[in-house]
């Protein structure tokens, strides 16, 4: 690992959905400002802004943290919220917990944490019950 | 330095007085005031021509052509936007009264555009139907579309529509009609586009999917209007009107919901207003809007009828256009299985993929952009982030940018000058202090 990183920390509001989305597209113009490459500044865009939008439909608040390095973006997201129980079904396609009311604003496809799977080269989640949970996806320019 | 790319606006310098109007209403920030003056636009400049709007002193000017040089050529074919029908009466001049009067203003032909804009819709629904890459496909007709896509969201380029705009279809057939017609060799000719705003002039020097455009000439609505103005009275005093060549459907297009409208299909959008459109492209880049085939772009919130340089008012124009809508000739039947046979040999497509201009990075080597980017950061805190603007930036934020590149020092900032001096003056002070109790002890 080189020396050279930037971080940023990201807070976000569980239903602010006036303010949804603001986070991933800072995230995309840093990355653009840093010269990233277009098909990979689309891959982290995607897996944030999926990331994001569980917290502002799921979660109370979350704090998420970026890192970029010459060779890979990290994101580090940790919330404090219901959690998931069951990992490995909500990582399913088309599993959702969404509300009918999200469902109608185009939310809730059960696509969320599956995309963040697709566009990242590393995904770990970990969640507990009533506590919240922890993010972390990697991915790399090259 | 990279070579600067060709931009539809010039600024004069002895006509600026440095008022930041242009700087504070440019979308992609790609202009500063220094020194007093403003300086020529930043390569991340997407000709959407608010500059033009918001300059009180006409500073900032189009670079369209002039109707003296028509003299180049033996031949002279005026190609207009369908805005250029709105900007008059239709009870008054309805659109063969305007293009006939175009004939008299020097012209030795006028054609029109809605034959061909149905031709390119009906291009348009087979390639959608074919369509298998990511969706929605966005439209590629509003050039400072096309070059803010290039320049903000080259992720989206492989989503932009491959379709000639129905302007280049016309002038590309008109031409080859009248080498045969007139005998004279293609350069003796001169396909001019009457056109509703400047961005159109960057596709005339630079064509981001063609060789090189099928327009020889561009001049605006806004020169040709006087004396369009008074041929039209001189069209009207001689009698008949010439037989109606535009369509209802064709009219559709001079609107922002023209393509869309016209389909009216539940899986596409139209989207007018640079504001709106970028909102749209950042949703899409994050991977929303997958549901949707097709999505139309306008730069300018009504569509062509609110183009930079039009002279009527864009609500007047947009009303005259639903009345031509209204009230002109359906359009005659496109002949599908002709349509699909062009499509498979190509005639529509345009050759050339569009290319990627992104917006300059802090630093071509990504290590030293991200050290940029913390020191931007840092830089940025140090501001009083109220984007006052007295730096001649837009943004404390677009400050900072320029700062980390070099290009000015902190100081620009009056506040970080106000504080440089404070502190210099309370150094000075208790220099002064010491060397007077020196002096007295």
């Amino acid at each position: 690992m080189t020396e050279v990183h930037f971080s940023r920390a990201f807070e976000i509001r569980g239903g602010d959905i006036t303010n949804a989305g603001r986070v991933s597209t800072e995230i995309k113009d840093l990355l653009k400002g840093m010269g990233c490459n277009a098909s990979f500044i689309r891959r982290v865009a995607i897996a944030s802004y999926e990331a994001e939008m569980n917290v502002v439909m799921y979660a109370r608040r979350a704090t998420l943290v970026l890192h970029v390095t010459p060779e890979v973006v990290e994101l580090d997201l940790t919330d404090e919220g219901p959690g998931i129980p069951d990992i490995d079904l909500a990582m399913q396609e088309g599993y959702s917990t969404a509300t009918s009311e999200m469902r109608e604003m185009g939310f809730g496809a059960g696509m969320g944490l599956p995309n963040i799977r697709r566009n990242s080269d590393q995904f770990v989640i970990d969640s507990v019950v009533d506590r919240g949970t922890h993010l972390t996806i990697r991915v790399h320019m090259a | 330095m990279k070579e600067l790319s060709y931009h539809s606006v010039h600024i004069d310098a002895s006509l600026c007085d440095g008022c930041l109007a242009c700087v504070r209403c440019c979308p992609t920030q790609a202009l500063r005031v220094r020194g007093g003056t403003a300086l020529m636009p930043d390569d991340c400049c997407i000709d959407c021509g608010e500059c033009i709007k918001a300059c009180s002193r006409q500073a900032v000017r189009p670079l369209t052509g002039s109707l003296a040089e028509l003299s180049k050529f033996d031949y002279t074919i005026a190609v207009p936007s369908l805005a250029l029908f709105t900007q008059f009466d239709p009870a008054e001049a309805p659109p063969a009264v305007v293009l006939e009067a175009l004939r008299r203003c020097g012209f030795d032909d006028a054609v029109g555009l809605s034959a061909a804009c149905m031709t390119v819709s009906e291009t348009i629904e087979e390639f959608l139907t074919e369509h298998r890459g990511q969706h929605p496909v966005i439209s590629s007709f509003c050039p400072t579309v096309v070059r803010l896509i290039q320049v903000k969201y080259p992720t989206l380029l492989d989503q932009l529509l491959p379709v000639l705009s129905p302007r280049e279809v016309v002038a590309r057939d008109v031409k080859r009609r009248k080498v045969v017609e007139t005998g004279l060799p293609p350069e003796r000719i001169g396909v001019v586009y009457v056109t509703p705003c400047p961005a159109k002039m960057v596709e005339l020097v630079d064509h981001p999917g063609l060789d090189r455009s099928n327009f020889d000439s561009i001049v605006s609505i806004r020169d040709l209007f006087l004396h369009l103005m008074t041929a039209i009275v001189d069209v009207r005093r001689g009698g008949a009107a010439p037989p109606e060549t535009e369509s209802s459907a064709g009219l559709r297009w001079a609107l922002a919901t023209g393509l869309t409208e016209s389909r009216s299909a539940e899986d596409m959008l139209s989207v007018g207003g640079l504001p709106n459109v970028v909102r749209i492209l950042d949703d899409i880049e994050k991977g929303k809007l997958g549901r949707y085939r097709f999505v139309e772009c306008h730069a300018c919130p009504e569509g062509c009828v609110s183009g930079v340089l039009t002279v009527e008012d864009p609500y007047v124009a947009r009303a005259r256009a639903v009345r031509l809508i209204q009230t002109l000739p359906p359009a005659g039947d496109t002949d599908r299985d002709a349509v699909r046979r062009d499509y498979r040999a190509g005639t529509y497509r345009m050759p050339h993929r569009v290319v990627p201009r992104p917006m300059r990075p802090l630093h071509d080597d990504i290590t030293i952009a991200i050290t940029r980017m913390t020191e931007r950061d840092r830089v940025l805190s140090s501001l009083p982030r109220i984007d006052c603007g007295a730096c001649g930036a837009p943004t404390c934020r677009a400050f900072a940018d320029d700062v980390v590149r070099g290009e000015v020092g902190e100081d620009a900032c009056i506040f970080i000058r106000e504080q440089r001096i404070q502190s210099m003056v309370g150094d000075l002070a208790s220099l002064v202090r010491q060397q007077v109790h020196g002096g007295l002890s």
